[in-house]
C-alpha cells in the first residue's frame, strides 16, 4: 500500500496544497527525500505565484493530481549538500524553476534543452524517478538534484527576482531562439501581466523598440512611463491597429486566454515572427493566407533549459531587471489567487514563505 | 474611354480567356505592348496550368476582373529584345512565372524579394504600370521586362520545366528559407499534387529523406517507386501516424483544403517546422500546447524572388528535376480544369501552346 505524503520520505516538510478543483489551498504536511549524493536541500525564502499555479490548482488543464503543492519560482538558501555536489555549498543563495529532473541522455538534454526532454520532471505535479509525486515551492524546504538548481546572483533581490525563474526564462528563451535581439528592431508584447511586464524590461535591455499591445487602455501610463515601453497599442481599437499594420519585427504573445491571432499577425512585417508563450485551454484560429503572403511564422516556446535559465538570471542581474511584485503572506494565498484570476496584480504575487509559513 | 483589349496595344495577340465566374475559357483576341527598351518579347511554346489559374478563372479569391487570360508557368523562345536588354537575345529559351513588375526601390525589391513587394504586379489579372490589364500565358506571345524573365538552361525540357516557374519555386524557396535542405534531415510533404510531387524531387536532390503524407493510400506506389520518396504515411491511419510521431525535422504542407494541423504538429521533432505553401481560405485550428511543448513553429511561404527563381531553375537543370506532366492541346483546357478540380492529373497539365494555339483570324 502506498505511503501517505507525510511518510513516504524521511525529511519532514510543510506547505500549502490544493486538495480539489475548487483550487483552495490549505496547510499540508508532507515529506522530502533524503539529501542524495547529487542533491541540494534548500530552505525556501520566497516563491512567486505563477498563473500556471492557478491553472493547476483548479485542474484547468485536466492533469492535476491532488493534493498539489504549487510553486515553481523558488528562491532560498542551501542548508545541506550531498557528497558529490560541486556547484553549491551551505549558505548559498539559489533558485529552482519549473523543472527538477530529466533523462540527461536524450538529444534535448545533451543540448542543454532539458525543458524539451520527453521525460522532463516538473517541480510540482509530476512523478519523480522513484515514483513519488513532486511538490512545489509553497513549502518550507525542497530537495533538488544540483544540476537543476540555479545560482541566484547576489545583487538580484531575492523576492523580486523569484518570478524570473519562470516568467523571466519564459520570455527570454524565445527572444534568443527566434533571434528577437537585434538592437533597433521592433518588438510587440501582447498582454501586460506577469510575463508581459518582464518581456518589456528584457526587450528594452536588448536595445529593442517595444510596443505593448493590450485590451486595457488604462495600462498605457504604466507601460510607457514606468516599464519603459516605447508605445502602447489598444488591440480593441480598429483604427489604431490598422495604423500599426506591418510595423513589428516580432511579437511575444503572453496572453493565456483564447484570443484572435489574425490582428496580431497583421502587425508583423515581412518575415515577422509571432511567438506564443501563453497556454490557452482551447486551440486558436490561425489564418494561413497572411503567413504565406508575408512569409510569417507562429512559433511556441516553453520556459528554457537550465544553462539558459542561469544565463537569463545573470543577464537580469547585470541589467537590474526584476519583476514588479506584491509580497504576500502564505495565509493570503487564496485571496491572491482570486485576484490573479481577475488579473488584479501588478504584476506578480510573491509569497514571503520564510516569514509567513508557520505550522 | 478605355480602349478594348484588341486595340489598346500595337501588337496583335491571341489567347484563351475566361469571361465570367463559370470559368470557361474560349478564344480571345487582344494585344501586347510594343517591345519596350527593357522588354523581352517571346513566342510562347508551353504554359503550365496551376491550381491558382482555376481559382482565378472562377473568381474563388474574389479578386478576378474579366476577361482573364491565366497562365504563369510560361516558357518560349525570344523573338525580340529592347535596346536596353542585357541578359537575353533572340533565340534564347526563356520563361516567365508569377510576376511581371515590382517597384524596384523598396527593401524587399532590394533584397531580391520582389514577390513580397507591396507593388508587385502579377503576370495576369493585375494592372500594369501603364494602367492596362496583364494577360497571362494561355496566349501566343508574352512581353515582359527582362528583370522578370528567367533563362531556361539548355538541358531542361521546356514542357516539363514550365511548371517549375510556379510550383517549383513555391516549394524550393521554403526548403531553403526554413533550413529544411540539409543532407540527412527528414522532411514530410503533405499532399501529392502539382506542388507536392515537385517538393519530393527537390528535397531528395538536396539529400533529404522524404516522407509523403497523403489521404490517398493508392498514391503510395507512385510516391515510393516513381518519385523516390523514402516512405509514405496515410494521414487518416491513426496507427501509422502514431508510429511516426516526433520523426520529422520539417513538413512542407501543400494542401489548400481545410485540414487539421494537430496530427502534422505531432509528426514534428522538437523544434520542427510546419511550412504552409497551400493557402486554405478559412483559418485552421492551431493547438497551442504542442507548439509550446516542442518549440515548434508554423510558417508560410509564397513563391520566391527572381534571383531565387533563377537559382531554382538552374538547380533543377543540374539535378534533372522536371515536373511530371500531361501535355494537352488548348481546346482541351476546359476539360483539364474540370479534371483539376478532382485532382485527376499526374501532376500538372501543360498546354502545348506552340503547336495548338492558332488564331482563328
Amino acid at each position: 500500500m502506498a505511503k501517505s505524503p507525510e511518510e513516504e520520505h524521511p525529511q519532514k516538510a510543510f506547505g500549502w496544497a490544493a486538495k480539489d478543483s475548487s483550487g483552495l489551498l490549505s496547510p499540508f504536511h508532507f515529506s522530502r527525500r533524503e539529501t542524495g549524493d547529487g542533491d541540494v536541500t534548500i530552505k525556501i525564502l520566497y516563491c512567486g505565484v505563477c498563473h500556471s499555479d492557478l491553472h493547476n490548482v483548479k485542474n484547468e488543464w485536466g492533469f492535476t493530481m491532488y493534493p498539489v503543492v504549487p510553486g515553481h519560482e523558488i528562491v532560498g538558501t542551501v542548508t545541506k549538500t550531498g557528497k558529490n555536489v560541486k556547484k553549491f555549498k551551505v549558505g548559498d543563495r539559489v533558485g529552482v524553476g519549473v523543472l527538477v529532473d530529466s533523462c540527461k541522455r536524450c538529444e534535448s538534454c545533451q543540448q542543454d534543452l532539458e525543458n524539451y526532454c520527453p521525460q522532463m520532471i516538473l517541480t510540482y505535479n509530476s512523478y519523480s524517478q522513484d515514483g513519488t509525486k513532486t511538490y512545489g515551492g509553497y513549502s518550507d524546504i525542497v530537495v533538488v538534484d544540483e544540476h537543476y538548481v540555479l545560482r541566484f546572483p547576489e545583487n538580484l533581490p531575492p523576492a523580486a527576482g523569484a518570478p524570473l525563474l519562470c516568467a523571466g526564462i519564459t520570455v527570454y528563451s524565445p527572444m534568443k531562439y527566434y533571434g528577437m535581439t537585434e538592437p533597433g528592431k521592433h518588438l510587440g508584447v501582447a498582454g501586460l501581466g506577469g510575463l508581459g511586464h518582464v518581456a518589456v524590461k528584457i526587450g528594452k535591455a536588448f536595445g529593442l523598440k517595444v510596443t505593448v499591445i493590450s485590451t486595457s487602455p488604462k495600462k498605457e501610463e504604466e507601460a510607457v512611463n514606468r516599464l519603459g515601453a516605447d508605445s502602447f497599442l489598444v488591440s480593441s481599437d480598429p483604427a489604431k491597429m490598422k495604423a500599426a499594420i506591418n510595423t513589428m519585427d516580432y511579437i511575444i504573445d503572453t496572453v493565456s486566454a483564447v484570443h484572435p491571432l489574425a490582428p496580431l499577425i497583421s502587425l508583423l512585417k515581412l518575415n515577422g515572427k509571432l511567438i506564443t508563450v501563453g497556454l490557452p485551454e482551447k486551440p486558436l484560429e490561425l489564418p494561413i493566407f497572411p503567413l504565406v503572403l508575408g512569409r510569417k511564422l507562429v512559433g511556441g516556446s516553453d520556459v528554457g533549459g537550465i544553462k539558459e535559465t542561469q544565463e537569463m538570471l545573470d543577464f537580469c542581474a547585470k541589467h537590474g531587471i526584476t519583476a514588479d511584485i506584491e509580497l504576500i503572506k502564505m495565509g493570503d494565498i487564496n485571496t491572491a489567487m482570486e485576484r490573479l484570476a481577475k488579473s488584479d496584480v501588478k504584476y506578480r504575487f510573491v509569497i514571503d514563505v520564510a516569514n509567513s509559513l508557520s505550522q | 474611354m478605355a480602349k478594348s483589349p484588341e486595340v489598346e496595344h500595337p501588337n496583335k495577340a491571341f489567347g484563351w480567356a475566361a469571361r465570367d465566374t463559370s470559368g470557361l475559357l474560349s478564344p480571345f483576341n487582344f494585344s501586347r505592348r510594343a517591345t519596350g527598351e527593357k522588354d523581352v518579347t517571346f513566342k510562347v511554346l508551353y504554359c503550365g496550368i496551376c491550381h491558382s489559374d482555376l481559382h482565378m478563372v472562377k473568381n474563388e479569391w474574389g479578386m478576378s476582373t474579366y476577361p482573364i487570360i491565366p497562365g504563369h508557368e510560361i516558357v518560349g523562345v525570344v523573338t525580340e529584345v529592347g535596346s536596353g536588354v542585357q541578359k537575353f537575345k533572340v533565340g534564347d529559351k526563356v520563361g516567365v512565372g508569377c510576376m511581371v513588375g515590382a517597384c524596384h526601390s523598396c527593401d524587399n525589391c532590394t533584397n531580391h524579394l520582389e514577390n513580397y513587394c507591396p507593388k508587385m504586379i502579377l503576370t495576369y489579372g493585375a494592372k500594369y504600370y501603364d494602367g492596362t490589364t496583364t494577360y497571362g500565358g494561355y496566349s501566343d506571345t508574352m512581353v515582359s521586362d527582362e528583370h522578370f524573365v528567367i533563362r531556361i538552361p539548355d538541358n531542361l525540357p521546356l514542357d516539363a520545366g514550365a511548371p517549375l516557374l510556379c510550383a517549383g519555386i513555391t516549394v524550393y524557396s521554403p526548403l531553403r528559407f526554413y533550413g529544411l535542405d540539409k543532407p540527412g534531415m527528414h522532411v514530410g510533404v503533405v499532399g501529392l499534387g502539382g506542388l507536392g510531387h515537385v517538393a519530393v524531387k527537390f528535397a531528395k536532390a538536396m539529400g533529404v529523406k522524404v516522407t509523403v503524407i497523403s489521404t490517398s493510400p493508392n498514391k503510395k506506389k507512385e510516391a515510393l517507386e516513381h518519385l523516390g520518396a523514402d516512405s509514405f504515411l496515410v494521414s487518416k491511419d491513426q496507427d501509422q501516424m502514431q508510429a511516426a510521431q516526433g520523426t520529422l525535422d520539417g513538413i512542407i504542407d501543400t494542401v489548400s483544403a481545410q485540414h487539421p494541423l494537430m496530427p502534422l504538429l505531432g509528426l514534428l521533432k522538437t523544434q520542427g517546422k510546419l511550412v504552409m505553401v497551400g493557402a486554405p481560405e478559412k483559418p485552421l485550428e492551431l493547438p497551442v500546447f504542442p507548439l509550446l511543448m516542442g518549440r515548434k513553429l508554423v510558417g508560410g511561404s509564397g513563391i520566391g524572388g527572381m534571383k531565387e527563381t533563377q537559382e531554382m531553375i538552374d538547380f533543377a537543370a543540374k539535378h534533372n528535376i522536371t515536373s511530371d506532366i500531361e501535355v494537352i492541346p488548348i481546346d482541351y483546357v476546359n476539360t483539364a480544369m474540370e479534371r483539376l478540380v478532382k485532382a485527376d492529373v499526374r501532376y500538372r497539365f501543360v498546354i502545348d501552346i506552340g503547336n495548338t494555339l492558332k488564331s482563328s483570324s
